[in-house]
């Protein structure tokens, strides 16, 4: 056969790039940007995503961070792509997460129910805009609260963080990646426009001082392993693909080894699995922000980027000597509803000013057994706009 | 119980007033007072409207986008038009005349100078009117120091681009002192 000169691939140049040491005092850092750094930090060495604004800069500096640092990042064809990737990669062992806003959730939300049903671990991060649809990309809304949790079809308990700063931001990612690896499951961290894109003053801690939790893996010999093993009190160990454990993954419902199953009780079991360990670890994953309700008479309860109106708005009130306070969640789901409750009890008037047509009120009214309607006071806008201190302070003058 | 200072820079997309903004955040960070830096801004990357809130305070900042401004930078007229309604009674007002020729309320504290037109003709291109009026509005309020300005240029733009940022600075710097001499 006449030799045919076969053209030699030409080397691909590897540019070899030292990681950007973070600069870790004080300086200006937007929100998505502590997003970011908080995943590497956290130790999370895998990203697949498609970009989409408001959340383009958390895929932006992890796609030139990732591979620098031994890492991965993946820009893949749309996000259901996304979801399916970053939960093979956690299957293999790595610590996944993806970033996307509205329009990228809904595709997301099949995957995200896979994730849990399959409880392995990794990290959605929703930077919200105004929805539905498209709706308007860079312009705050607070209307996917409700979605977080209850978008994916079947029961599923979820874990929902929701930062209302820049350096919280940081905080709750790697809080984020922690709970996702200790309950196995898909955290979501939900964001608001104005956070992700907000600069502020922050000094991150130093990498020696940052609690990181990791999956637990198995001790015990590789046929006695059961991937769902129900004598761990919910939160068992988890191997990797390539660890000489045999499992099988599944988006049925399975056993404890995690084959297809349609007995009853093996239904059951799992079902209850998946919601006692979100259930009966409630303190180890409810976060809230108390501020001046020891002697308050009227209450706001607000989250994300509305707290922060909210906290402008009680300090006014203060000084009018209006006794007033904030109730704020940093987990949003499971809901806080031990915080909510003694709220509701211990005021006259609760105020809910949030961006969208009305979602974490319904919560509120869920816990309100002993109180008229009136004493429960939406503040509602879903047209893109902030709620202003100004608009909180008039209506609690008003109710005064 | 002092307030933030209160900061709006306005016009369109494509001007760099995002990048003024984090510019006048990063100013004030080097001088260790709480800083927010907030933007809204259309889909469109040229054209449409822009603005960059920056709230500069000792104290912590609960709310972060600017509602009564203490300093107002309006690069178009239609900016002008849009904001100055919420200009602070003894609030500073600075127009670049190039686009705006008529503002609705006047104030004491009204510095109008044809930012665009003298940029592009001392240095060429107008693409560092951004830093030239925002230089202009840190020599007249007084807001931060020149040098953290300038440090805060230096760390913010592509080190090829410094030098004629800075002399954008210097030029900004050099009107406020002539204006009105």
């Amino acid at each position: 056969m006449a030799s045919k000169t076969t053209k030699k691939a030409k080397p691909v140049e590897t540019i070899k790039e030292e990681p950007i040491e973070i600069r870790r005092q004080m300086r200006l850092m937007q929100g998505n940007e502590a997003v970011a750094i908080g995943a590497l930090d956290a130790g999370v060495n895998f990203f697949a995503g498609y970009p989409i604004t408001p959340s383009t800069e958390i895929a932006e500096i992890l796609a030139y961070e990732l591979p620098k640092r031994g890492g991965v990042f993946i820009q893949m064809e749309d996000e259901i792509a996304s979801i399916s990737a970053i939960t093979g990669a956690s299957l293999a062992g790595a610590k996944s997460l993806t970033a996307t806003s509205g329009p990228g959730f809904s595709l997301m939300q099949e995957g995200i129910g896979y994730a849990k049903i399959t409880e392995t671990p990794c990290v959605v991060v929703n930077v919200q805009r105004v929805g539905p649809s498209t709706g308007m990309p860079t312009s705050p809304a607070q209307g996917d609260i409700m979605q977080s949790k209850w978008g994916s079809h079947g029961d599923s308990p979820a874990i929902v963080l929701y930062p209302d700063s820049v350096k919280e931001s940081y905080e709750l990612t790697i809080r984020a990646v922690n709970l996702a690896e200790k309950y196995r499951t898909c955290v979501i961290l939900l964001m608001d426009e104005v956070i992700g894109h907000m600069r502020e003053a922050v000094a991150l801690p130093d990498v020696a001082n940052i609690r990181i939790i990791s999956r637990i893996k198995p001790t015990i010999p590789p046929n006695w392993y059961k991937h769902y093993d129900e004598n761990q009190k919910y939160l068992s160990p988890l191997a990797s693909f390539g660890d000489g454990y045999r499992f099988n993954v599944t988006g049925l419902t399975h056993d404890q080894l995690g084959f297809p199953t349609n007995k009853k009780v093996e239904a059951h079991d799992m079902m209850e699995r998946l919601r006692k360990k979100i259930s009966y670890n409630i303190r180890d994953l409810v976060q809230i922000e108390s501020r001046d309700m020891e002697d308050a008479k009227i209450a706001i309860f607000a989250a994300g980027i509305t707290a922060r109106s909210a906290k402008s708005a009680v300090a006014a009130a203060r000084a009018e000597g209006i006794p007033v306070g904030l109730l704020r969640p940093l987990t949003i789901w499971p809901f806080p509803d031990d915080a909510v409750r003694k709220m509701l009890r211990n005021v006259d008037i609760v105020i809910v000013p949030e961006l969208n047509q009305g979602q974490l009120i319904q919560e509120l009214k869920r816990l309100t057994k002993d109180k008229a309607d009136g004493d429960l006071i939406p503040i509602q806008r879903a047209d893109g706009a902030l709620i202003t201190p100004l608009d909180i302070l008039r209506v609690i003058r008003e109710v005064h | 119980m002092s307030r933030a200072t209160e900061i709006r820079l306005s016009g369109s997309g494509g001007q760099g007033l995002i990048l003024a903004g984090i510019i006048l955040a990063n100013a004030a960070v080097h001088e260790k007072r709480r800083v927010t830096q907030t933007q809204s801004y259309g889909p469109e990357s040229r054209g449409g409207y822009s603005r960059a809130d920056v709230l500069i305070s000792d104290r912590e900042i609960f709310f972060p986008e600017a509602t009564q401004f203490d300093i107002l930078l309006a690069l178009t007229q239609e900016a002008c038009d849009k904001y100055i309604f919420d200009l602070r009674e003894k609030g500073t007002l600075i127009v670049d005349t190039t686009s705006v020729k008529n503002i609705s309320v006047m104030s004491e504290h009204v510095f109008e100078v044809p930012f665009t037109e003298i940029v592009s003709e001392k240095l060429g291109s107008p693409i560092t009117t951004n830093i030239c009026s925002l230089a202009f509005l840190v020599k007249c309020t007084g807001i931060v120091k020149e040098e953290s300005l300038a440090q805060a240029i230096r760390e913010s733009v592509k080190p090829a681009f410094v030098d004629l940022n800075l002399k954008a600075m210097q030029l900004g710097f050099e009107l406020a002192e002539n204006y009105r001499k």
